[in-house]
C-alpha cells in the first residue's frame, strides 16, 4: 500500500499496465518526453521508452484514429486527450469507429481502447476546460463510460478498463486530482494523503467495469453520483443531517442498475446529482431508469442537481457549479415532498 | 471611403455539364513509359515531379514500355486480366439483382478494376488493406469466395456479417480486408495507426490505406499524412480519384491547386501520380511502395488517375450532373480493354480467348449467385437472426442489453 493522488494513481495503473503487457502503449499530445500537462504520464517514457510512451501531433482524430488502427493491429492503446472538452474532433472517430468495429465486422476486428480525458469543472477552466461531456459517451452504443472518484477506485477501474476488450471511455475528473473536492471553494482543500482512499495497493488488482459503490449508508433517500458530486453529495447529507445513502456510480455504462433499484426501494427518495447540463444529461436516464423500476416505492418526484444548461462560465464558476448548498437545498426539499 | 470592389465567392465548376460535349483536354497525359523510375530510397526532395505528372507503362499500340515496365509475368497478367473481368461481370449481377429488389443497394467499379486488383498483388499475405466502399478488387484478387460477398450484399442467412451492415461494406480480416465503415476517410488515420503497430512490434506487415478524391476534403485525411509523415509509418497512402464524388467535380476537394499527389510533398511524403487504367502501372506503383514501407523508408502517398464511369451508387443518377457520354470521352480508356490489348501484342491472349474468358466467368458468376440466393435475398428466404441483432455490441452482453433482448422477443 502507498499513499497516493489520483494522477499517480493513474499513473501507477498505467506503469503496472505496461509492464505486465508489451501490447499497451500510451500517446497523445505532451503525454511523452513531458510526461503529459497533469503529470499523469511522467517518468513512462523515460521507464519504457519512446515505442511504448510517446507525444503525439495536436490532432484528436488523429490520435483515436490511429489508436483504433493499432487496437485492431492487437496493440492495447492508452490514449489520452489532453481535455474532455477536446475530445469533439475525435467524436466521429470514437462513435462511427470504436465503438461499432466489433459489431459491424462481427468480431473480425475488435477495438480494446482506453481513452483517457479529464473532465469535469470547479477550477476556473471556463468553457473549454471544464465541460463533463459523458452523456455524448453513454448515448452510444459499443462504447463503456467510466468516471473514478478517488486514487483508489483509480487505478482499479483504469487496469480494468485497459484489459477490458470493449473500448472504454475514462473521465478523470480534474478538480479530484491533488485531493478530495466537497464544493467548499472558500475552505483548503485536504490532500490525498489525508484521505483512506488515497490509500492504493501496489501492483495489479481490478475494479470491475459496472458495479457502483456504495460510499455512505443511509435510510432516507438515495443519491446517485459520481466524479467530483460523490464529495459534494456526502457535504450537502452531513450538512442537512439527512441520512442519505449515496451511491458512486464509478460506470455510466454499464450501468449497476441493481444497487441502485435496491437502493431506491429500500429509501423510496431519488437525488441524482452531476455537474453536467441538465436536458439530456446522464441525470435523465438515471431518473427514468429508477422510475421504471422503483415507481410503487417512490414516495417523491425523482430530482436532479446539475449544471444549469449554459456553457460553462468563467467568472460566474460557483453560481454554476452545483455546490453543497444547491444539492443540500434539493435533498431538503425532496424529503419534504 | 473603400478603394475595393465589393468580394465575389468563387465555386469552382466542371468543364461540361449535361447537354455538353465532353472535353478533358485539360487532363494532360504523358506518353507512356516517360516518367522515370526512381530507387525507392530516393530523397523524396529529389522525385517531386513524380507529384504532377503521370506514370504509364501501357502505350497506345498495346505495348508495355518504359522504366516501370517488366515486372509481371504472362501467368500473372492473364489472371489480373481475369480479376477484372470478374469484378465487372460480379457488378453487372448485383447491379440487376439490386434492380430486381433482392437487395437494397449497390456500388459498382466500373472503370476502375484495375486499381484494386492490381494492388493486392503487390501486398503479402498478412498485410492490411483499410478500402473504401469501391475496392472490392483487394477481395476478388485475393482469393475472397465470391459467394461470401453476394452474401452480405443479399444480407441472408449466410451473410457473414450477420445482416448488420449495408450492402458492399465487406470485411475480412484473413484476407488483408479491414471492416468498411460508411464514414468517409475514417479508415485512412486507422491504416496509419495499424501500421504504426506493426513498427512499434517490428513487424514486416505494411498497411494500405484508401480513399477517394471528394474524401481527401475530410479532416481525417490530413490528421492521416501528418501521423504518417511524422512517424514514418510503414503505409501507402492511396487516393483514388476518380473525377467525381457523387455529383461533385473533383474541383470542388482539390482547392484549384495542384494535384491529389501533391497534396503528400508538403507533409515530405514521396508522392506519385498513377494512370489508374493501366494494371501494369498500377502494380508497378504498387510494388515501388510497398517496397519502401517494408524497407523501413516510411510511407508513399499514391494518387491513382481514373473516372468514375459508372454512377455513384444504385440510388444516383449521373446523367442530372454530367454529359452521358462523358466516359467515352476519357482519355485513359478502360482498363480492362487496354490489358486486353496488351495481352494479344504479348501473343497470350486473343479475342476469342477473351470471349471465351467472359463466357466462363459469367457462368461461374451466375453459379455463385445461385448458390447465394439458396441462403435468401435481403426480403425473400433465408435471413440473419434478430437474435444477431444484439449480439456483437460488446464482447459480452451487458444486462441492459439482455432485458432489451427479452423485450424484442428474441
Amino acid at each position: 500500500m502507498a499513499r497516493m493522488t489520483m494522477i499517480e494513481a493513474i499513473r501507477d495503473a498505467m506503469d503496472v499496465m505496461m509492464a505486465r503487457d508489451d501490447r499497451v502503449v500510451v500517446f497523445g499530445e505532451d503525454v511523452g518526453y513531458f510526461g503529459g500537462v497533469f503529470r499523469c504520464t511522467a517518468g513512462l517514457q523515460q521507464k519504457y521508452g519512446k515505442t511504448r510512451c510517446f507525444d503525439a501531433p495536436i490532432s484528436e482524430s488523429g490520435i483515436v484514429g490511429t489508436a483504433i488502427g493499432m487496437a485492431t493491429y492487437g496493440l492495447r492503446p492508452c490514449i489520452e486527450i489532453q481535455f474532455a472538452d477536446y475530445m469533439y474532433p475525435a467524436y466521429d472517430q470514437i462513435v462511427s469507429e470504436a465503438a461499432r468495429l466489433r459489431y459491424r465486422s462481427n468480431g473480425e476486428f475488435t477495438c480494446p481502447l482506453v481513452i483517457r480525458m479529464p473532465t469535469g469543472g470547479g477550477i476556473f477552466g471556463g468553457q473549454t476546460h471544464s465541460q463533463s461531456p459523458e452523456a455524448l459517451f453513454t448515448h452510444v452504443a459499443g462504447l463503456k463510460t467510466v468516471v473514478p472518484s478517488n486514487p483508489y477506485d483509480a487505478k482499479g477501474l483504469l487496469i480494468a478498463a485497459i484489459e477490458d476488450p470493449d473500448p472504454v471511455i475514462f473521465l478523470e475528473p480534474k478538480r479530484l486530482y491533488n485531493g478530495p473536492f466537497d464544493g467548499h471553494h472558500d475552505r483548503p482543500v485536504t490532500p490525498w494523503s489525508k484521505h483512506d482512499l488515497g490509500e492504493v495497493p501496489a501492483g495489479h488488482f481490478t475494479h470491475p467495469l459496472g458495479k457502483a459503490s456504495v460510499v455512505r449508508e443511509g435510510s432516507a433517500m438515495t443519491v446517485l453520483a459520481y466524479g467530483t458530486m460523490v464529495y459534494v453529495a456526502q457535504a450537502a447529507a452531513a450538512e442537512t443531517g439527512i441520512d442519505a445513502e449515496i451511491i458512486d456510480l464509478r460506470t455510466l455504462v454499464p450501468l449497476d442498475m441493481d444497487t441502485i433499484a435496491t437502493s431506491v426501494r429500500k429509501t423510496g427518495r431519488c437525488v441524482i446529482v452531476h455537474e453536467a447540463t441538465l436536458t439530456s444529461g446522464f441525470g435523465a436516464e438515471l431518473a427514468a431508469l429508477v422510475q421504471e423500476a422503483c415507481f410503487f416505492q417512490l414516495e417523491a418526484p425523482i430530482t436532479r442537481v446539475t449544471g444549469w444548461d449554459t456553457p460553462y462560465p468563467h467568472a460566474q464558476e460557483w453560481d454554476y457549479f452545483p455546490g453543497p448548498a444547491r444539492v443540500g437545498r434539493a435533498l431538503v426539499e425532496t424529503m419534504e415532498a | 471611403m473603400n478603394d475595393f470592389r465589393p468580394l465575389t465567392l468563387h465555386v469552382p465548376e466542371p468543364a461540361v455539364r449535361p447537354g455538353g460535349t465532353p472535353d478533358f483536354s485539360n487532363v494532360k497525359i504523358p506518353k507512356a513509359g516517360a516518367v522515370p523510375r526512381p530507387e525507392v530510397n530516393a530523397n523524396p526532395e529529389d522525385i517531386r515531379d513524380l507529384a504532377f505528372s503521370i506514370i504509364r507503362v501501357l502505350n497506345r499500340a498495346g505495348e508495355a514500355v518504359g522504366p516501370w515496365a517488366g515486372l509481371l509475368s504472362d501467368e500473372e497478367l492473364v489472371e489480373g486480366m481475369r480479376n477484372m473481368m470478374t469484378l465487372r461481370t460480379f457488378d453487372a449481377r448485383m447491379l440487376i439483382a439490386q434492380r430486381q429488389g433482392k437487395t437494397s443497394f449497390y456500388m459498382q467499379h466500373l472503370g476502375e478494376e484495375a486499381i484494386s486488383c492490381a494492388f493486392r498483388k503487390a501486398l503479402s499475405s498478412g498485410d492490411m488493406n483499410f478500402p473504401t466502399y469501391r475496392q472490392a478488387g483487394l477481395l476478388i484478387a485475393s482469393g475472397y469466395p465470391m459467394v461470401d460477398m453476394m452474401c452480405q450484399v443479399y444480407s441472408n442467412s449466410r451473410d457473414p456479417l450477420k445482416g448488420r451492415q449495408l450492402p458492399v461494406m465487406y470485411s475480412s480480416k484473413e484476407h488483408g480486408f479491414f471492416t468498411i465503415s460508411g464514414n468517409l476517410a475514417t479508415q485512412y488515420v486507422q491504416a496509419v495507426g495499424w501500421a504504426m503497430a506493426s513498427a512499434i512490434r517490428n513487424d514486416t506487415k505494411i498497411a494500405a490505406a484508401w480513399i477517394g478524391d471528394g474524401s481527401t476534403a475530410e479532416s481525417d485525411f490530413h490528421a492521416a499524412l501528418v501521423f504518417a509523415s511524422t512517424y514514418k509509418a510503414p503505409v501507402i497512402l492511396n487516393i483514388v480519384n476518380n473525377q467525381w464524388a457523387i455529383s461533385t467535380f473533383q474541383g470542388i476537394a482539390r482547392g484549384g491547386a495542384g494535384t491529389f499527389a501533391a497534396r503528400g510533398l508538403g507533409f515530405g511524403i514521396p508522392s506519385l501520380r498513377v494512370d489508374g487504367n493501366d494494371y501494369l502501372a498500377v502494380y508497378a506503383v504498387a510494388k515501388w511502395a510497398a517496397e519502401r514501407a517494408r524497407r523501413n523508408l516510411g510511407p508513399t502517398l499514391v494518387e491513382y488517375v481514373t473516372y468514375r464511369a459508372g454512377a455513384h451508387s444504385t440510388s444516383d443518377d449521373p446523367s442530372a450532373y454530367r454529359p452521358k457520354t462523358e466516359s467515352d470521352a476519357w482519355p485513359l480508356g478502360d482498363p480492362i480493354i487496354r490489358l486486353k490489348n496488351h495481352l494479344i501484342v504479348r501473343g497470350v491472349w486473343s479475342e476469342e480467348r477473351h470471349k471465351q474468358a467472359e463466357a466462363e466467368i459469367l457462368d461461374t458468376v451466375i453459379a455463385a449467385q445461385k448458390e447465394a440466393e439458396s441462403y435468401g435475398t435481403l426480403h425473400a428466404g433465408g435471413k440473419p437472426s434478430a437474435r444477431d441483432m444484439f449480439e456483437g455490441v460488446y464482447a459480452e452482453m451487458p444486462p441492459h442489453l439482455r432485458r432489451q433482448r427479452q423485450q424484442a422477443g428474441v
